[in-house]
């Protein structure tokens, strides 16, 4: 390619690479008499990323995360919301696990899933580690959402997807209230549905993985769903029709997530000690963890709701 | 695992006339320890096949019986499943379906059979949103493929898992390989991408795996020599996006939707002379499919000299590499502002 005829830019290939990242994100913070040869060291490590993306020269894994462009374009948009709109502050940070597996439990609001991306945000910033989060499989029954999501490292909500990540300690994501949760009407917010069957305490036993507890405040705000058009929902396939103050009265424009306060709390993990992996398979203590794992994260919901206040 | 004393001696390669079975052949008559290889298939082959001696019959007919008494084959290596659409489907079923089950019927009643390695296909696992994203050898598919070459493969393996209960002594491997590249190799997943403006689903882009010709036949030579019983997944390391093996190919893309991406294929076949879109290969392009292929590695220690990206890569030096026009602008970009830098 043209690019590698430049002589000065072909030696500072291998360095400028790794630090595209940064260069993109701080692209308004060259100032100084240095700012031109910045400029176009930063233009030489821009036209060096879209080189790469146009040849297809990254890497993805076998789940399609494709950490180049999570990191350099996904990520960098979900966090304008992330800091500017929702002014996401966070508790129990120490909590994350900085290395080996461990499963993410969370609850699930407002109506569409931007919790999650959200959260992958908290946990990129503040623990370096790509969450890898569990999607319904509607998600990948949709264009366009599918494939993005599986670019973004996230993947179907199967036993077996979870335990594959887990086993290769990775830090998984899991809501297990699912569409109860994220689609339940504004009036029971901050209220935790079941937990689905349990499947994620039993992944987290089969991998041997500690459980963290999470509690998302804010989310339900962002699109407060006051009604349920069913006979549109059953008609598009989707598992409800929402039908917001702003949407679909405004259209396009409801679309926009109200700018609620957001404030994530991260529990202590949860060891599961004393169990094995052969409890996956005792029903009961696998309904007594779920309800366990689920009083600790409402209690949670409860004090951090406390403490943000007012929604806006 | 390998057991020296019911070493092939006299192998069966079926479907010798194509790049598989032609692969196979070769790098078992080589063996030194075996004695002959008979090569069957119902073309003669397009090159020179050595010392293996070719025997053209149709193995639907029972004729295949009398070849593996008369020849007291002791090793079957069926992978004449045929996975291209051209010509009238019927036959290609008929070839599968029919043509295994009589090499099956001989090879239970001959005493001479004790082993069968059967080529199958990883497309019996389907492609849908609500598979697993990794497909290990257990796994059922969630639809599991209901036409095409992928419906025949599973059949096959049925007929394979009913021979192996009859015949219990029988040593029998079966192969789940993934999407085969290579220079010779010509199947609907080599002709699509070879195609001069490629079709892509628009809203999706799947994750696919390749394994070389090489490491198929390797694998399957690696096989016979040796008693592996069971179920393997087969593919290169490594995972490629349908957009990024284009763009490492240089192929233009073009978005269609789904509803008119079978229209556009129907339309090529007809006036184009192209192999028009199964419903499997359309899924394939939606959803992809991954398999893992660890318990292969780990029964033969051995893992494919080529990873998907190698095999591609092969595979677009034999086409030739080209250039999408974003690639073109891009190169345009980079002349103009080098020039003007300077």
């Amino acid at each position: 390619m043209t690019a590698h005829r430049r002589p000065r830019e072909a030696p500072d290939e291998p360095d400028v690479a790794p630090v595209i990242p940064l260069t993109f994100a701080d692209a308004d913070a060259g100032t100084g008499s240095d700012a031109g040869a910045d400029a176009e060291d930063r233009l030489s490590a821009l036209l060096e990323f879209l080189r790469r993306r146009l040849n297809g020269d990254y890497e993805v894994d076998e789940f399609g995360f494709d950490r180049e462009l999570t990191d350099t374009v996904l990520l960098p948009l979900v966090r304008v919301l992330y800091r500017y709109w929702f002014r996401v502050e966070l508790r129990g940070t120490e909590h994350i696990p900085r290395s080996g597996r461990a499963l993410v439990v969370a609850n699930h609001s407002g109506t569409l899933p931007l919790d999650g991306l959200i959260l992958q945000v908290a946990v990129h910033d503040h623990a370096r580690r790509d969450l890898r989060l569990l999607g319904a499989d509607l998600v990948y029954q949709v264009p366009v959402l599918g494939h993005l999501s599986r670019k973004a490292g996230h993947t179907l909500a199967h036993p077996a997807d979870a335990h594959r990540l887990l086993s290769k300690d990775e830090l998984v994501g899991v809501f297990p209230e699912g569409f109860k949760g994220v689609g339940k009407p504004f009036g029971e917010r901050y209220r935790l549905q079941r937990f689905g069957r349990g499947g994620f305490v039993e992944t987290a036993l089969r991998a041997e993985a500690p459980i963290v507890p999470v509690a998302i405040v804010g989310a339900e705000e962002i699109y407060p769903k006051i009604g349920d058009v069913r006979a549109l929902a059953r008609l598009l396939g989707l598992p409800y029709f929402p039908i917001t103050p702003t949407f679909p009265l405004l259209g396009a424009l409801g679309l926009i997530p109200l700018p609620s306060k957001w404030l994530i709390r991260f529990g202590e993990p949860m060891t599961l000690k004393g169990y094995g992996p052969r409890d996956a398979d005792d029903p009961m203590t696998v309904f007594d963890l779920t309800d366990h794992v689920r009083e600790t994260v409402q209690q949670m919901l409860y004090d951090t709701l406390l403490e943000r206040g007012p929604a806006f | 695992m390998s057991a020296t004393p019911s070493a092939a001696r006299v192998v069966l390669v079926t479907g010798v006339s194509r790049f598989l079975g032609a692969r196979v052949a070769s790098a078992l008559q080589a063996e030194p320890g075996i004695e002959r290889v008979i090569g069957v298939d119902t073309v003669p082959p397009t090159a020179p096949l050595g010392r293996t001696e070719f025997v053209r019959v149709d193995i639907r007919t029972p004729s295949i019986a009398k070849i593996i008494s008369a020849e007291r084959v002791d090793t079957v290596v069926h992978c004449s499943l045929e996975t291209a659409q051209y010509g009238p489907r019927a036959k290609v079923k008929e070839l599968n379906v029919i043509g295994t089950m009589q090499l099956l019927a001989a090879c239970q009643r001959s005493p001479d059979v004790r082993k069968l390695v059967v080529r199958s296909t990883a497309a019996v696992y389907g492609s849908s949103p609500r598979d697993p994203a990794v497909f290990t050898e257990t796994d059922e598919p969630v639809e599991a493929p209901s036409s095409g070459s992928a419906k025949d493969a599973t059949e096959v393996e049925g007929y394979v898992r009913g021979l192996q209960r009859r015949r219990s002594d029988l040593t029998v491997t079966v192969l789940r390989f993934a999407n085969f590249l290579g220079p010779d190799v010509d199947s609907p997943v080599t002709r699509y991408l070879r195609l001069p403006v490629v079709p892509t689903v628009l809203g999706f882009d799947p994750r696919l795996q390749f394994v070389h010709a090489d490491d198929g036949a390797e694998v399957l030579r690696r096989m016979t020599l040796e008693d592996h019983p069971g179920c393997f997944n087969v593919a290169g390391d490594g995972v490629l996006l349908l957009s990024q093996a284009l763009r490492r190919a240089g192929r233009p893309s073009v978005p269609v939707p789904e509803a008119s991406v079978q229209l556009f294929g129907g339309l090529g076949r007809r006036f184009a002379g192209l192999s028009g879109f199964s419903s499997e290969l359309l899924r394939w392009l939606m959803y992809g499919r991954v398999i893992d292929c660890s318990k292969l590695a780990a029964e033969l220690r051995w893992r494919p000299a080529y990873s998907a990206e190698a095999a591609f890569a092969d595979f677009v030096e034999t086409v030739g590499d080209g250039r999408t026009p974003a690639q073109e602008m891009f190169e345009r970009l980079t002349t103009v502002l080098g020039g003007s830098g300077r």
